[in-house]
């Protein structure tokens, strides 16, 4: 992580602020006056890793444009916490249409900048992750295809939550759903489904391509600031851990999208025109039990009857991550490196 | 102006119509919490805040934070044996955080930059007499100075400072920084009298008009041990020795020296005798390494510096030029037990190092005093049997350490100045301690302790030269950057941050937070994501 | 200017000559044409400052329109059949947000079976959406109820729709009038939204609204629709006067003076009613026709007024709502319910099926006759549906339920079909 030049500091780079900072380094959120994107008021549960991980991008988003910045958003949670008449919790010129359209509302958004020639307002797309690996899919990949100048954030709670926990393409293995029950001989959702969004996006090739959580403020806004540096289509996923899906208790939402990059569950890059150029490395390298333990979607593979052989397979696919990505220290070649033959 | 349609389009930020407070069934609260270098230090000291303003680099604010509870950093720094560290969270991380090091470097920069503290209390028309110089002493007379009493001291000493100057040697307490600290203290305005011994407290209390008395006579009469001895044999006291080395007239001890204890005093002794000329010194005692009650830190050294040690052993009997010894075993309740095995050691000097007594000469009349096991009982107050009397430091049962008096001094400073307004000195209840398990570790980064330059183990056997360098100003800021500052909020943003109701107030620089329970929905991530533990939940009044 | 031209491009030149600023783009029969017109001008710099998007469905083409739009840009687009149903969801919410976006409808039948000819059963399949839809006769119309269209639009701030007949207006080469540039900017003012995403002025779009809201909401969308009833004829009034010609407006009568029997019709089909009734009219049969040109919202009160005198109506349509009625059939009923005339329905040229004046003479006479069942289809092939039915009556299942089991399943062997 390069993000800050600090001097050393007792909470180094990776808590909120840092009073011994110079202001221009301070992240977004430390600023008193940051921008709120999503103000106070809004109706999700108790400690949303949505909501949080909204605010966090858009204000970040909102400082690298300087406050111009309009977006557009999916059906889903988000939206509707935020947004049920007569109160909004935006302070951004927002859109939402509907669940599946985001990225091609965003370009139309796109589209009239650019006839009217501004170049300073720039626009954000975003939606959950049914909204953004299922039914979105397809928009999402025609504004990729055609490069549109948007950057599209998908917050990922890797299940419909809005209508009630049901499986969607992101939802991991094993994980209970209220469509992947918890029963039968596979209990969960089944291994070996389900879609890599942001190497899909990678696959595009376009100009920029990042994974986050909400635990990991300092690299998150640097994400967010950096897709706001390149022109054409940019897609950041952000991992938000959701207290009601995932069944697990309200003070723990970052603290698990923590976990989930420290198992390698969840492994954060970030690629440049279809090649991967970084990866976070893993500071406290856990095994995956620790993560998945305290989420109630999991419960299953420790009571009654113990899963290891189960908790196995999801340590491998971490594991696999890891390899992959060159998530450990001192792995400096990932074995995957970029979209191959691009 | 926009027609906005009904109902479909509206107006930002209008939520914060909707106070989703009411949702709420815990509520979060700020604390702070007993750090537990702060439980464990002697002094009192609030070293965690004081941390806190070095951090900055704004050493002159941490140095005054420390000085309102220990008047004697630079010393401090080098001869306290740090409990702190010892009690430190951040060991469970990587390494205790270098108080010590931190300490001294502020008492050192105090000195070289002449910071100073005045007494900002109109005089309280109050005269209080101090006995004894020593750390409990001065440190006694630093407090009640500025608490506006007029202070005198008594020292028997031809020099202040008590044991800081006749039993520490020069090469963990340079005299130089003793006398700086001891003169800043003086400057309070406080009358030094030495060479001033004392016979009767009574006497003395009302030649000199004194409404009080603080007795700090420490411990200085070396116990003995009857050993068997050749009339040849050269047997020395550690005070007399150590004593006797600061007069300058050190005392020729041969090439083999003996020193016999386990405290600070042998390691003290024997690391003394090899800057004196000798080639090898050998500490013995009669139980296990374990067991000694020397620092462990003074321990590491004083091997570091080639004296051997012997454990499990007695000394049965001094002959010329050598003694013999007796091998023991530990017996199940781990006490030492002859064995009847038998050895024998050149030694061309013995020095005992067996603890010492304090010299009760000038209370033994009063029949309000009461002294047990060799030390003056006191009430939690500190004050004796005699109203207006006070005592501290090695002379009343504790730990004798230079830090335990400074704590002495200063509870008794504030006890007599309670008591001569006729009032009981009102303690603070102390905070919850900030355990480790209170912390969350994740936002620390991984730092190692800055190790202090150590002079190379064979020019220090040699010299008097301090041991111990002190830290560089990079590294004193690096080594209290790495404070966890447990259990008190130090203003890193996280729960500002990671509120997503954006209920949490960032007050400014130095003011820290608060909750807007407007919004607060009570999900307890700011509690979870406070690294240093600052944040409770508390269930939700019906 | 006078031009010998195709539908489709006539079309893309009336758009062009709205200045939309955004345009988005999906092929789909028989709108293709309509899209490449703009494209091509938008390559060659002709139509400029304008994005054109390629996208990647309909679904999109509606939903980057309803983006451009909220940004205050001028959006268009095309489509027809399969691909207005694909759209469906976004046609129904840039209704609800009131984006006055502006959209040809070519208008195609819907599979399956699949079938790329002309009838109505795609802008009838969202007449509910919303949107205004105005239908139009001939390739001047078309023209013209574009211009219209795009003022219509962001005046009252509603997307509307302008349907022709798939094929038979978007393929046919016909003499039209072209406006000038200068003539239609001096008609169509700039695009002015009435909201708008500002950042200096944000505001949030498209909030969820509950039970407590909803209803007025669709009423006040229905209530802005019932003004457009006001403003669509002064519009074409206007449009008169600026170009001269009398296209546009509610209804479009013709010969209905003294007229006992009326045709209702939409779309192109009007020009070979007229011609049928002109010879009836020849024959010194009181009749008439009435075009509809408003479909949505729907003039029921000119029409009333319009067959005042009528003693029966004959609606012919190009779509249905299966197992029920005629759709415009039902609201022509429904408009003239207690003011005399009997409605009869005919369902006529779906999936492309030729309507021939021989074909119309014969339903109008039945009509005067007053023998028209209340719902019919012209030129039905009465011979095979029935031994369609047949076929399908001697294969019906029938009988005890056991026995029906045991055949699926072959244990007793199935009846000869």
């Amino acid at each position: 992580m390069d993000d800050q030049q600090v001097k050393f500091y007792q909470v180094g780079s990776f808590a909120v602020g840092n009073r011994l900072l110079d202001g221009g380094k301070h992240t977004v959120q430390a600023d008193r006056a940051r921008s709120n994107s999503l103000t106070s008021g809004h109706r999700a549960c108790q400690g949303c890793g949505e909501a949080l991980g909204a605010r966090y991008a858009l204000d970040a988003a909102m400082r690298a444009t300087e406050g111009r910045l309009i977006a557009a958003n999916a059906t889903g949670c988000l939206e509707v916490f935020s947004t049920p008449y007569p109160e909004t919790s935006w302070q951004i010129p927002w859109l939402h249409s509907l669940f599946g359209n985001a990225p091609a509302i965003a370009t139309g958004m796109a589209a009239a900048l650019k006839v009217k020639g501004r170049s300073d307002i720039r626009v954000v797309s975003q939606a959950g992750d049914g909204g953004t690996v299922d039914i979105g899919f397809g928009c999402l990949s025609g504004m990729f295809e055609r490069n549109d100048d948007v950057l599209f954030i998908c917050y990922d709670n890797e299940a419909y939550m809005n209508t009630g926990v049901q499986r969607s393409g992101a939802t991991p293995p094993a994980a209970r759903t209220a469509t992947t029950e918890a029963v039968g001989a596979e209990p969960g959702n089944v291994f070996g489904q389900g879609k890599n969004m942001p190497l899909l996006a990678v696959a595009h090739e376009i100009p920029y391509v990042a994974t986050a959580t909400v635990a990991e403020l300092h690299d998150l806004e640097r994400k967010v600031e950096k897709a706001m540096s390149f022109r054409g289509a940019r897609y950041i996923h952000i991992l938000v851990p959701c207290p009601l899906g995932w069944g697990s208790a309200t003070s723990d939402t970052v603290r698990l999208a923590r976990l989930a990059c420290e198992t390698g569950v969840f492994p954060l890059f970030e690629a440049e025109n279809g090649e991967i150029t970084a990866t976070s490395k893993i500071r406290h390298q856990v095994p995956v039990e620790e993560y998945l333990r305290p989420q109630g979607r999991y419960k299953h593979l420790f009571t009654p009857t113990p899963r290891p052989e189960i908790l196995k397979k999801i340590q491998q696919l971490a594991d696999r991550n890891i390899a992959r990505f060159g998530l450990l220290a001192g792995s400096d070649e990932a074995e995957l490196v970029g979209a191959e033959g691009s | 102006m926009m027609q906005k349609p009904f109902a479909i389009t509206l107006d930002v930020g209008s939520s914060l119509a909707n106070k989703t407070g009411s949702w709420r069934v815990e509520r979060p609260v700020y604390v702070d919490r007993m750090p537990p270098c702060n439980d464990g230090c002697p002094a009192g000291e609030n070293i965690q805040g004081w941390l806190y303003h070095a951090e900055e680099g704004d050493y002159e604010a941490a140095w005054r934070g420390l000085v309102e509870d220990n008047p004697l950093p630079a010393i401090c720094g080098r001869v306290c044996y740090h409990p702190c560290e010892t009690a430190c969270n951040r060991a469970k991380l990587d390494e205790a955080v270098g108080i010590h090091g931190v300490e001294r470097f502020l008492g050192d920069r105090a000195i070289s930059q002449g910071w100073h503290v005045t007494v900002d209390r109109p005089p309280s028309g109050k005269r209080v007499l101090v006995v004894g110089s020593g750390p409990t002493g001065l440190s006694a007379a630093y407090h009640l100075a500025l608490l506006g009493h007029a202070v005198t001291i008594y020292e028997a000493a031809p020099a202040p400072g008590g044991m800081m100057r006749y039993g520490i040697p020069k090469y963990r307490l340079p005299r130089d920084v003793l006398d700086a600290e001891i003169e800043a203290i003086c400057s309070l305005g406080i009358r030094l009298e030495l060479e001033h011994p004392v016979g009767d407290v009574v006497e003395e209390m009302q030649d000199g008009s004194y409404d009080a008395v603080f007795l700090a006579l420490g411990a200085q009469l070396s116990k003995r041990a009857y050993i068997p001895a050749a009339d040849s044999a050269r047997i020395l006291d550690a005070l007399s020795f150590l004593a006797s080395s600061e007069d300058g007239e050190p005392p020729r001890v041969g090439r083999r020296v003996v020193v016999y204890g386990g405290g600070n005093t042998a390691m003290d002794s024997a690391r003394t005798a090899q800057r004196l000329g000798a080639t090898e010194a050998v500490v013995v005692y009669r139980r296990t390494r374990a067991q000694m009650p020397a620092h462990p830190v003074e321990v590491e050294e004083t091997l570091a510096e080639g004296v051997k040690m012997t454990w499990l052993s007695t000394i049965s009997r001094v002959e010329d030029g050598k003694i013999v010894i007796e091998k023991m075993v530990l017996d199940e309740t781990g006490f030492p037990q002859p064995t009847g095995e038998f050895e024998t050691l050149e030694a061309d000097t013995v020095v005992l190092a067996l603890g010492q007594d304090t010299d009760m000469s000038a209370i033994a009349h009063m029949g309000d005093m009461s002294v047990r096991d060799g030390v003056l009982q006191v009430d939690d107050d500190m004050m004796t049997g005699h109203p207006g009397i006070f005592a501290g430091g090695d002379m009343v049962p504790a730990e004798r350490t230079v830090t335990i008096g400074i704590g002495h001094g200063k509870k008794a400073a504030h006890s007599i100045d309670a008591w001569l307004r006729g009032e009981r000195h009102a303690t603070v209840a102390r905070h919850e301690l900030a355990t480790f398990d209170r912390l969350n570790t994740w936002y620390y980064s991984d730092a190692p302790k800055t190790v202090q330059p150590e002079l190379e183990g064979i020019r220090r056997r040699s010299t008097f030269d301090e041991v111990v360098g002190g830290l560089e100003a990079d590294n004193a800021l690096f080594e209290a950057r790495r404070c966890l500052s447990c259990g008190n909020c130090f203003e890193c943003d996280n729960c500002f941050g990671v509120c997503p109701d954006n209920a949490v107030v960032k007050l400014g620089p130095g003011l820290r937070y608060s909750f807007d329970y407007d919004y607060c929905k009570g999900c307890g991530m700011c509690v979870t994501e406070c690294p240093c533990g600052a944040i409770v939940m508390e269930p939700e009044r019906v | 200017m006078l031009r010998q031209i195709e539908g489709s491009r006539a079309v893309a030149e009336a758009v062009a000559l709205c200045r939309p600023e955004v345009v988005c783009a999906y092929p789909i029969s028989p709108q293709t044409h309509i899209i490449e017109g703009v494209g091509v001008m938008v390559k060659s710099g002709r139509l400029s400052p304008c994005e054109f998007v390629n996208v990647e469905s309909e679904f999109a083409a509606m939903s980057v329109s309803i983006g451009a739009s909220a940004m205050g840009a001028r959006a268009y687009t095309a489509t027809a059949s399969q691909g207005l149903l694909f759209m469906t969801e976004v046609v129904y919410n840039a209704a609800g947000l009131g984006l006055p976006i502006v959209m040809t409808v070519a208008n195609r039948a819907i599979g399956a079976p699949i079938n790329i000819w002309n009838d109505h059963s795609d802008a009838m399949s969202v007449r509910d959406s919303g949107w205004l839809q105005l239908f139009a006769e001939t390739n001047q119309h078309a023209l013209d109820l574009h211009i219209q269209a795009f003022r219509l639009a962001e005046e009252l701030s509603v997307p509307v729709m302008v349907c022709m007949d798939g094929f038979v207006l978007t393929h046919a080469f016909e003499r039209v009038d072209v406006p000038s540039q200068e003539e239609v900017d001096a008609w169509l003012p700039s695009f002015e939204p009435r909201q708008v995403l500002d950042p200096d002025n944000p505001v949030s779009i498209g909030a969820m609204v509950g039970p407590e809201a909803f209803t007025e909401v669709r009423y006040l969308a229905h209530v802005r629709q019932l003004q457009a009833l006001v403003r669509i004829p002064e519009l074409a009034a206007e449009f008169e006067t600026a170009f001269g010609r009398g296209i546009g407006g509610l209804v479009s009568p013709y010969r209905l003076e003294g007229a006992e029997t009326v045709v209702v019709a939409l779309g192109s089909v009007l020009g070979t009613i007229k011609d049928a009734a002109d010879a009836l009219r020849d024959e010194g049969i009181p009749i008439g026709v009435l075009g509809i040109t408003t479909f949505r919202p729907f003039p029921a009160e000119a029409i009333a007024e319009a067959l005042e005198g009528a003693r029966q109506v004959v609606v012919v349509e190009k779509a249905f709502s299966i197992g029920g009625h005629g759709i415009l059939g039902a609201d022509v009923s429904l408009a003239t319910t207690g003011r005399g005339p009997s409605v009869y329905n005919v369902i006529a040229g779906l999936g492309g099926r030729p309507i021939t004046e021989d074909s119309l003479r014969r339903m109008m006479l039945q009509g005067i006759e007053r023998s028209l069942p209340p719902l019919s289809f012209l030129d039905l092939d009465s011979g095979l549906v029935e031994r369609e039915l047949d076929r399908m009556e001697s294969e019906r299942r029938s009988g005890p339920s056991a026995e029906n089991l045991l055949r699926d399943v072959g244990t007793v062997p199935a009846r000869a079909s």
